[in-house]
């Protein structure tokens, strides 16, 4: 087998296993949000609230935000 | 944060960019339509000696509305989108802020003077890569530069979650690193030589069939993200923010993001069927081509769909036009181009005007659209003004709709008229046209396509004049507008 070969197996190799990647991704999606876990929808209003007074839609932690005042 | 009750977003380095964006606009599509008029009238090649030549001119388009044009917007719009879907000011960092007017002048000077180089004929003839090594390396500064800057306000935001657009920023920045450090790989030969030759001058370090196959997986995804990605981090912020609709589905916009990343970057050898490169690799990438629809009418639908029971704001708000109509042509553009990319069809549309046909109904209908929208929407945030004219806006609407129309129909014409008179034979074999007899049946169609570039180009000074006086003489505005932009 010659190197071109090698490249013809590698990239037929590589497409399947990024389509398992990319199937097992939406269902992960789906399964996360069905299960209650994430809500994925409410991210979409990060774009129709976001003053820079607005509570965020996910706070980032107010310990993590004092640590990196600090660390400045 | 509440200390602070008088923070505020800080719109500077989005107000710089946004002029860029103008002037650089208005330079590339004003030498856009005069190469296109070149191909109408070549006697208007001869009028400024060696610097008004079509050779020299393709290039100073092709690099000043990509380099200048779009990378300006893309720039413009994340120092407004970038501070606002994380919820924290470019004023809260003075180092961002430094950061950031560096970017900004070393753009500006290195964009002005690559445009020179290119002008003076120093190239490095790698379409769409052509500046020679010194300005490479200021590319990777500034882009470097914006890098920290991503890096510093997503480090220091209020918002946990980064926004859909905020992922296409960041395969935008990191897309283009890879591509452009890869395929500008060269020895400037003054160096290797010990002093011999042109200090700008410097030999690629790929040859053959592999610097073709590194050419064109930069060239495709140069369109990926610089043109998409940056384009559709755009629209999942201004069409929302504009209608006040959330985007129809985000578990679309994840998946449509991976899908385009992984589908986009094994495409690119599509530019190269029928040539020397190992068939299974011309396959691939028709094969991947085709399956790139699916991300791309994933995104595309999910704009569309997000207007979704407010279809009335089409006709009462004209930016939501515009973004309308983009995402149209980016659904247009992104059917074409598969079509293009099946082995068949290339054998006829390879080569032929068709090409960039197809380019410019994805830049003009969806590109220069969308980021005006993007202008339109941001103006009266940032000059807290009202835009200027609602009909001056709507007149452009139409004009330059009507000269995306001209452009692709006529290059369709003339590419696939083109295509076939190429290949077309006799009985016995012999070709039945010579090249000067194909030229002589396109010139009509080149003639409406100069048309339409002056269309197109006096739709973008109407632009250019309604920003100017939304800045200068809009109605002032007490308070932000939340989603419909205000206009007069
Ligand atoms: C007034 C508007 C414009 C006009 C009249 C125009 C005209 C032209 C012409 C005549 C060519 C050369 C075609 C050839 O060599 O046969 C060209 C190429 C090109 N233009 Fe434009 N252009 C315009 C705007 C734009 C914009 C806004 C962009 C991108 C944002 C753009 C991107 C390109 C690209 C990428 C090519 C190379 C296409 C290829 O290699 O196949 N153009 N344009």
């Amino acid at each position: 087998m010659d190197i071109r070969d090698l490249q013809g197996y590698g990239s037929f190799f590589m497409t399947i296993f990024l389509v398992v990647m990319l199937y097992g991704y939406i269902i992960h999606l789906y399964r996360s949000e069905k299960k209650g876990e994430r809500d994925y929808e409410k991210y979409g209003r990060i774009a129709l609230d976001d003053e820079v007074t607005s509570t965020p839609v996910e706070d980032k932690p107010a310990s993590e935000r004092e640590n990196e005042k600090e660390n400045k | 944060m509440q200390a602070n009750a008088a923070l505020e977003y800080d719109y500077s380095l989005a107000k710089k960019f946004t002029f860029l964006t103008i002037l650089f606009g208005f330079l590339g599509m004003l030498v856009g339509t005069i190469i296109a008029a070149q191909m109408a009238f070549p006697e208007l090649n001869y009028l400024l000696g060696e610097y008004g030549t079509f050779s020299r001119l393709r290039p100073i388009h092709t690099n000043t509305v990509v380099f200048g044009f779009t990378v300006s917007a893309i720039f413009a719009t994340w120092f407004y989108v970038g501070q606002r879907v994380l919820k924290v000011s470019m004023a809260e960092s003075r180092f961002l802020m430094v950061i950031g007017n560096i970017q900004f002048w070393l753009y500006f000077i290195g964009a002005l003077l690559a445009t020179i180089s290119l002008l003076f004929g120093i190239s490095s003839s790698k379409e769409y890569a052509q500046y020679e090594w010194p300005f490479d390396i200021v590319v990777v500064i500034v882009w470097v530069l914006w890098g920290f800057n991503i890096m510093g306000l997503i480090g220091i935001r209020r918002e946990k979650a980064l926004y859909i657009s905020v992922w296409y920023y960041l395969a935008c920045f990191l897309g283009i690193s890879m591509l452009y450090l890869f395929n500008n790989m060269a020895i400037p030969t003054y160096f290797a030589t010990e002093g011999l030759g042109n200090i700008f001058h410097s030999v690629s370090m790929y040859s053959g069939t592999n610097d073709a196959l590194v050419q064109w997986w930069y060239g495709h995804n140069a369109v990926a993200f610089g043109f998409t990605v940056p384009i559709v981090a755009m629209i999942y912020y201004f069409l929302p923010k504009e209608s006040g609709q959330a985007i129809y589905s985000y578990k679309l916009s994840l998946l449509s993001f991976w899908g385009l990343m992984f589908v986009y970057l094994w495409a690119g050898s599509h530019h190269l069927l029928w040539s020397t490169v190992p068939d299974w690799m011309q396959t691939m990438g028709s094969a991947f081509s085709i399956v790139l629809i699916l991300p791309s009418w994933g995104s595309a639908i999910n704009m569309l769909l997000t207007m979704k029971g407010e279809w009335n704001q089409v006709t009462e708000n004209p930016l939501i036009k515009f973004m309308v109509l983009a995402s149209t042509f980016y659904m247009l553009s992104t059917i074409e181009g598969p079509i293009q990319a099946i082995k068949s069809v290339n054998a006829i549309a390879h080569f032929t005007d068709w090409i960039p046909g197809h380019v410019h109904d994805g830049v003009l209908g969806w590109v220069v659209f969308m980021v005006m929208a993007s202008i339109f929407h941001m103006a009266p945030r940032m000059f807290k003004r009202e835009i200027y004219s609602r009909k001056l806006m709507e007149v452009q609407f139409w004009l330059q709709t009507t000269a995306v129309v001209l452009y692709f129909t006529s290059m369709w014409i003339a590419g696939i008229t083109q295509g076939m008179m190429w290949r077309a034979v006799d009985e016995y074999g012999n070709l039945m046209y010579s090249f000067i007899d194909t030229v002589t049946v396109l010139h009509p169609y080149y003639t409406i396509r100069a048309l339409s570039g002056v269309m197109y180009l006096t739709g973008f000074l109407m632009f250019a004049y309604n920003i100017y006086k939304t800045m200068t003489a809009g109605r002032e505005l007490s308070e932000e507008p939340q989603f419909r932009t205000p206009m007069a």
